[in-house]
């Protein structure tokens, strides 16, 4: 192997060098001297840049895997999302239906009112007489 | 997911159909749940999520003008939605792991040399993901994963490009920790100086 030379202030030992492996393990070719020569020379450090690009193939195979939300998110989201005019005419039908229902409920108990008054007044005049 | 009928759903969508703006929920919202999960650790916190992520969604749609693909642009708008609703967990949580605090595996069992497949690696990874702090979790997840650039994560984090270069880098260090705990003790700890090139 060809011997690397440089200068002392250049001299990397395997601490400085791990330091930037993990940022370069996505492209290596971009890591620069001297730590790039050392990365040549060491077997320790090339065997953690195996460890980190690795790890970055196994993460980007994740990307395929999706989690299961349960069932009922999906319906949150859409109720989320209504557009304001459907739900305002729904609300608007519902209140339509309460009208109608007050307006019959009240019809029933008048009409009841009526026949307990008359029965009342026809039962007050059998006994007059 | 077919692009194609993406982008027909969003065109429909933009021009005010509801029901191409449900069917489009309908495809995406499974990725953007499964990104919220990852980035939040917790399955209830990932479902608030993407329930605010898609109430943003639903408002911006008309200024999506298809420079990027939707995917990228709902995983950006995920990613800033759970990275406001960590924000706001962080402040009223006392139990968090500080940042520095290292977690690192010993039993030996764990050691790849001993597992076999990939598979059992992706759940390793997937676990050791999790026992990352919040904030080292969205970046790794971001840039290794959804292949999100730095400046995109940045932007989306509110942090600058280099603090996301920095936690991105902590990150993967500790998921190696957490994936190789031997090699990782034992480098730099010995003759580093027989190594000095």
């Amino acid at each position: 192997m060809k011997a690397i030379r440089l200068m002392p202030s250049e001299t990397l030992v395997c601490n400085d060098v791990s330091a930037l492996l993990a940022e370069f393990a996505d492209n290596p070719g971009t890591l620069l001297e001297p730590a790039s020569s050392h990365l040549k020379a060491c077997l320790k450090c090339q065997a953690e840049m195996a460890q980190f690009r690795k790890l970055i193939r196994v993460m980007k195979t994740l990307r395929a895997d999706l989690a299961e939300p349960g069932d009922d998110l999906l319906g949150d989201v859409l109720d989320l999302v209504r557009p304001p005019a459907s739900v305002h005419r729904l609300h608007r039908s519902d209140r339509r239906k309460v009208y109608i229902g007050g307006i019959a409920a009240a019809a029933t108990a008048g009409a009841a009112g009526a026949f307990v008054l008359a029965t009342r007044v026809a039962g007050g005049r059998r006994l007059a007489s | 997911m077919v692009s194609r009928e993406i982008d027909e759903l969003i065109e429909g969508a933009q021009d005010g159909d509801h029901r191409a703006f449900e069917e489009l929920v309908r495809l995406t919202y499974q990725d953007a749940y499964t990104l919220a999960y990852r980035m939040t650790g917790d399955e209830e916190d990932a479902r608030d999520v993407v329930q605010e992520t898609y109430l943003r969604v639903h408002k911006g749609l008309k200024k999506f003008r298809g420079d990027a693909q939707f995917s990228t642009w709902l995983h950006r708008i995920t990613a800033n939605c759970a990275n406001t609703f960590l924000g706001r967990k962080v402040r009223t949580r006392t139990d968090e792991l500080p940042e520095d605090s290292v977690v690192v595996d010993l039993n030996p069992q764990s050691d790849p040399v001993h597992r076999a497949d990939v598979g059992d690696l992706r759940r390793q990874l997937t676990d050791a993901l999790r026992s990352l702090p919040p904030k080292l979790r969205a970046v790794v997840v971001l840039r290794d994963i959804y292949d999100l650039p730095h400046e995109t994560i940045a932007e989306e984090l509110g942090i600058t490009e280099s603090a996301a270069k920095v936690r991105l880098h902590r990150a993967r260090k500790r998921l190696r920790e957490k994936l190789y705990p031997q090699e990782s003790g034992r480098h730099g700890n010995e003759g580093d100086q027989a190594h000095a090139v």
